[in-house]
């Protein structure tokens, strides 16, 4: 008997968040955990709303004491985000305050994946703006498969990669004539790459390399293949693509 | 005896007129033309160009508050031909802050003699990491390939979200408010 599969997609946060299920005992209140997780997520990190907590806070109306437990692991991710990168990453924006969207995106969907495994799921997916966290397999028995887009037509996809037990994130600006430069030396713009893939051991560690990766230009592919446990596609401006040398092992 | 006095007045004479030249250089001719200069923390170019020549995003070249240092140079025509019919009055202008989907998305645009000398992003969603020091990294040799559309079905699709919708949201914003 081919196994039920339960796939649903809703707009929250900003973007296109889609959770699918393979599972046997998959049910529908699973899918509306996460979906509930995520709308708790947008509600205490969206600076959109007036009401949310990170809103209060940069209003000056809840002190650092009466921070929520969420809203504390956040403010340490970016810390130690912000040391690993110099100071480059810094969650304080130019207003002088808080905006943690950067960081928030990976980590929810990171948390959503952990809490179907702890219901005793295996074979899922959770996928929030173009990044993914894959688990066991898809309906048909295989790993999930995953399309890396066309940046220069998305309704296309460029190569097709198997992920178990995994994340993957796409960074990059799917626009021509915009050139990335190396922020060490401005004057030199590096090759412009327009999309860089990165394969890693969860969503939220390959989304903050994924972007690591974009910033550094050219460079980006090798420091990916520098990383241990993680691997790349990069697509410059030209439409050639460059991957590390152990990606092929997901293809 | 002679020729070594010789050469030594020829070096001098060399190294006096080369001083003079370049005291006449700094400040009889360089000077009026800094003062159009824009201020040494924009890397704009100064070519008369109308069109958005180059955005800054370096956190440590521009705004200190800027928080990424990621740098886009890019062109518009829509804004070139905005600028050209109407010009802008000077200053600073910070347009809205734009969701780039899982970012914020804000620049601010610098009019300088009518025209748009620089645009900074003030926030850019790929916001993190960005001190990682390039030029440790070895170069490997890597399969490289032309992209070519794939036709198989997948469960999944990666890819980034688009942040210039939300740039040029901003920008129009910013550029709204420099109108004259």
């Amino acid at each position: 008997m081919k196994p039920k599969a339960i796939k649903h997609t809703r707009d929250l946060m900003g973007m296109t968040i889609t959770v699918e299920i393979a599972d046997y005992s998959a049910k529908e209140s699973d899918i509306d955990m996460v979906f509930s997780y995520f709308e708790s997520v947008e509600k205490r990190f969206s600076v959109f709303k007036d009401d949310s907590e990170i809103t209060l806070i940069n209003n000056g109306k809840i002190s650092q004491s009466q921070y929520s437990e969420d809203m504390k692991t956040v403010f340490v991710l970016a810390e130690k985000t912000k040391s690993q990168t110099n100071g480059y990453f810094d969650i304080i924006a130019p207003d002088g305050k808080y905006n943690p969207s950067g960081i928030v995106k990976g980590w929810a969907i990171y948390n959503a994946s952990k809490m179907l495994l702890e219901k005793g799921l295996k074979n899922f997916y959770v996928e929030a703006g173009g990044d993914i966290q894959a688990h066991g397999l898809n309906g048909q028995g295989m790993k999930w498969s995953v399309g890396i887009q066309n940046p220069f037509d998305p309704s296309q996809i460029v190569k097709v990669i198997r992920l178990k037990d995994m994340g993957i994130a796409t960074s990059g600006t799917y626009r021509r004539g915009l050139h990335v430069y190396n922020p060490h030396n401005v004057k030199e713009p590096l090759t412009e790459i327009v999309s860089i893939s990165v394969i890693g051991p969860n969503i939220y560690e390959a989304d903050r390399f994924a972007t690591t990766a974009f910033a550094m230009g050219a460079q980006g592919i090798n420091f990916i293949e520098n990383l241990k446990g993680f691997e790349g596609y990069m697509i410059n401006k030209d439409g050639i693509a460059v991957q590390t040398s152990d990606f092929i092992r997901y293809l | 005896m002679k020729i070594h006095l010789k050469k030594v007045l020829v070096s001098l004479l060399v190294i006096v007129g080369f001083v003079f030249y370049a005291i006449y250089q700094r400040y009889f001719i360089a000077q009026p033309a800094m003062v159009t200069n824009p201020p040494p923390d924009t890397v704009a170019d100064q070519s008369t160009s109308e069109t958005v020549s180059t955005t800054t995003v370096s956190q440590a070249e521009t705004a200190p508050s800027a928080d990424t240092p990621v740098t886009l140079a890019g062109t518009s025509a829509t804004t070139a031909t905005t600028a050209e019919n109407a010009p802008y009055k000077d200053g600073q202008y910070d347009g809205n802050i734009a969701d780039a989907y899982y970012g914020l998305v804000q620049v601010r645009a610098i009019i300088q003699g009518g025209k748009i000398t620089d645009v900074q992003f003030l926030s850019y969603p790929n916001d993190r990491s960005k001190s990682i020091q390039i030029n440790t990294y070895a170069m490997p040799k890597l399969k490289a390939e032309a992209v070519k559309a794939q036709s198989a079905k997948v469960n999944i699709v990666t890819g980034a979200t688009n942040t210039s919708r939300a740039f040029i949201n901003s920008l129009t914003n910013a550029l709204s408010q420099a109108q004259v």
